[in-house]
């Protein structure tokens, strides 16, 4: 199987990491080779986060650069424009809805641009765009906004449910466990 | 049994394997989780040195004792443990010693790009550079067999796309070798003149036989895909070499970056047409390959600057650029920011207010330097703001001492800050030094040091006290002043610039991350009394902004309740 490649977009805080870390989980649990590239140190701190998963038959590269992305998923809105680029021509975003101002918003010097999903649409990207954050409060926490945003990718994968509870047992700790599968399944039934 | 690790996890699992029993280091992106993870297996000794020079020390003092040992640095950390290599090089060891750097190229979380391989030039001693976290646990046991085998310390350098990047990992058990006697042995261990000019010869030897081990050894591996192109790599940049060509063209990936092997080059540069170089920062292999008479392309093609990436290295060979689409608008940055209820905003706040001059240092506490607070002029190294200020006041006989300050986190003022004290009471400038003591090392993701009063296990530990250590270091003015406390705090800065004598405030309270660290309520925004003067924005807080009313906002799920916002509002509309 050729390389796939994964993006995961996020801002500082948000729970990219975990997210990436269940990711890798499911897919070394079906014997691909995985890589995952993290991102640690001074980008966490509110800024924008960038992770990468590959996986296939033999996984060269950690990075995943222009047009080569299957899947990006974005845990904040205008981060899918900041990384729309990564994705292939055919490939998917996955976005959350909501809106973090990045503090160059916050000072006032720039505008958010509320509109940038409607700009990618147009551009032909194709869009799953859901409320993560709304169901992340409903599993429990807004915290779970990233194990929403994995029940819905999960969706495009023939990687049965139950396996990707077990991925999500095998990376969680067990006292938020109840939590986060109800996170994933209001992710992946959405 | 198989395991997706980081490339740091790999090298804490070879450390383990190859039965290394103590390991000190000092934090540092992209280093830091060697350590860490180090630190859970129990069968290791593992510390948080205060800075890197008394890790490698430390690591030294293990050796002779006949152990395995390791420590972890980022690459400027080598900087800092440079004096000890230098002369370690001479010595050699009693136990095998690895002294695993990560390099930063692109810079995600450091203040230069500088390339470690220099240093393994330098010292005369030998590097092997993993190209993903299997190698890293093989080449980290494989490190401490030449350590051992060449009596030399061994680098372990990787740079953060292999440090940071997961991949599968082949679990093996601990071995731990049967511990050295220790034996006296001035010639070798007393580095003085007549006994270093002995093993001066014994370097120098010692390089020709890794030499030749280079050429022999199955890391410096050839991988056989044709006459026509031939490329000479190592690390990360092999993995983009083959993500480009696949199997399509010969590949040389060298496991061990100093010494550089000579017949083995030439051999391959034989079989090929055309002979590449891929390597990121400097061209130091192609440098070795020019000096051996052997014909290759490097940096004219490749650029020291940066990391690289399939993307790169496929535009330089001219194929065709992958299809994607960009939006026309302009997306705002998002740059790293202080946390809301970051204990270091409140005095960046009143440093830009008065408009002093700062001279920071290494920490989170050099985003006080973003908009809209700009409240940094430099940063340059560990503990240098306080060298600076020195230098700095020196060099305005007396001008600048009113309004100009240092600024140093806890773990940076035990890391170096420490002896640039002791200067300015020594040689006696009005100095003032603000401690931004937030009792963790920060920003590489809160690390115990000593002030914290805990050790890297977490357990209690010797807890060093800094208004006490600023006195014994020659300092009769010490404040210490909550953040949260604004009124107080701009009393007690403006005292201290007013007076003629060194001094040091330190900021105290505990950086908002941390576990222990209970949240208060989000404040609350009184719309009725808010005027719209934007004085809270001055704050450069992520959980206030306005809102489409021309008021202030509060984001409840970031506010953390300091209440600093509260205390500079003059309408009073900010409440808990």
């Amino acid at each position: 199987m050729n390389t796939k490649s994964i993006v995961i977009a996020g801002v500082g805080g948000q729970g990219s990491l975990l997210a990436s870390k269940l990711l890798g989980k499911v897919l070394l649990n079906e014997n691909y080779d995985v890589k995952v590239s993290e991102v640690h140190g001074m980008s966490q701190r509110g800024g924008s986060v960038i992770t990468y998963v590959r996986y296939g038959d033999r996984v060269y590269s950690p990075v995943v650069q222009s047009g080569e992305a299957d899947f990006l998923i974005s845990f904040e809105r205008i981060e899918s424009g900041r990384y729309a680029h990564l994705l292939k021509k055919d490939g998917i975003l996955i976005t959350n809805t909501q809106q973090i101002a990045p503090m160059p918003v916050i000072t006032g010097a720039v505008q958010y641009p509320e509109t940038i999903l409607d700009e990618l649409t147009a551009k032909g990207i194709q869009i799953e765009a859901i409320n993560a954050l709304a169901l992340a409060e409903q599993a429990g926490s807004a915290k779970a906004v990233n194990i929403v945003l994995m029940g819905q990718l999960a969706k495009h994968f023939h990687i049965a449910y139950d396996k990707w509870i077990s991925a999500l047992e095998q990376t969680i700790k067990p006292v938020f466990i109840e939590l986060n599968k109800k996170a994933f399944q209001l992710g992946y039934e959405s | 049994m198989k395991e997706l690790l980081i490339g740091n996890a790999g090298i804490a699992r070879g450390l383990y394997e190859a039965g290394v029993e103590v390991i000190s280091s000092y934090p540092g992106t992209p280093s830091t989780e060697i350590t860490e993870f180090a630190s859970k297996y129990d069968e290791i000794y593992c510390e948080w040195a205060p800075n890197e020079k008394v890790a490698l020390e430390t690591a030294f003092g293990a050796s002779l004792k006949g152990v395995r040992t390791a420590c972890a640095m980022k690459h400027v950390g080598l900087n800092v443990a440079a004096d000890p290599l230098f002369t370690l090089s001479y010595t050699g060891v009693t136990g095998g010693l690895v002294i695993c750097v990560a390099d930063d190229p692109a810079m995600h979380s450091s203040q230069n790009e500088q390339d470690s391989r220099h240093y393994a030039i330098g010292a005369k001693v030998p590097m092997l550079e993993p190209a993903d976290s299997s190698e890293c646990k093989e080449f980290a046991k494989l490190a401490f067999e030449i350590s051992e085998q060449f009596d030399t310390p061994c680098l372990l350098r990787v740079c953060t796309r292999i440090a940071h990047a997961q991949s599968i990992v082949n679990l093996e058990n601990r071995v731990v070798p049967e511990q050295k006697i220790y034996n006296k042995n001035p010639q070798k261990y007393i580095m003085s003149p007549a006994n270093a000019i002995k093993r001066h010869p014994f370097v120098e030897e010692r390089t020709k036989k890794l030499t030749e081990y280079a050429e022999t050894s199955p890391i410096n591996r050839l991988e056989i895909g044709g006459t026509q192109i031939g490329i000479i790599t190592s690390g990360a940049c092999y993995q983009y070499v083959r993500e480009v060509f696949g199997d399509a063209v010969s590949v040389l990936k060298l496991g061990m970056v100093n010494p550089l092997p000579v017949q083995k080059i030439k051999n391959f540069a034989e079989m090929v047409s055309k002979l590449y170089v891929i390597e990121e920062l400097d061209g130091i292999i192609e440098t070795h390959c020019k000096n051996i008479g052997v014909e290759v392309i490097g940096k004219e093609l490749f650029s020291p600057l940066g990391e690289y990436s399939q993307k790169n290295i496929a535009e330089a060979f001219h194929m065709p650029a992958k299809e994607f689409i960009t939006p026309d608008t302009e997306i705002p940055m998002r740059p790293p920011v202080m946390c809301s209820g970051c204990p270091h905003r409140s005095m960046f706040y009143l440093l830009a207010k008065h408009k002093i001059t700062v001279l920071g240092d290494i920490g989170c506490y050099t985003l006080g330097s973003a908009p809209p607070l700009c409240a940094l002029d430099s940063t340059l190294c560990m503990g240098a703001s306080v060298s600076s200020l020195h230098g700095f006041n020196k060099a305005s006989k007396g001008e600048s001492e009113h309004k100009t300050v240092a600024v140093i986190g806890d773990s940076t003022f035990m890391h170096s800050g420490m002896t640039g004290l002791a200067n300015i009471a020594y040689n006696n400038s009005n100095s003032t030094v603000i401690i931004l003591d937030n009792s963790i090392t920060g920003m590489t993701g809160h690390q115990q040091n000593p002030t914290t009063g805990y050790n890297i296990k977490g357990d209690p530990a010797t807890k060093i006290d800094l208004e006490a250590l600023c006195h014994a270091l020659g300092i009769q003015r010490v404040k210490i002043v909550d953040p949260y406390h604004l009124d107080e705090c701009e009393k007690v800065l403006k005292e201290e610039l007013a007076v003629d004598e060194p001094s040091v405030i330190i900021s105290r309270r505990p950086c908002v991350l941390l576990k222990h660290v209970k949240a208060e309520s989000p404040v609350v925004i009184d719309k009725n009394k808010c005027r719209s003067c934007k004085k809270c924005m001055k704050l450069g807080c992520p959980s206030i902004h306005i809102d489409n009313d021309g008021k202030a906002g509060i984001d409840n799920t970031l506010c953390v309740g300091c209440g600093v916002c509260k205390q500079l509002c003059p309408f009073d509309a900010i409440t808990s």
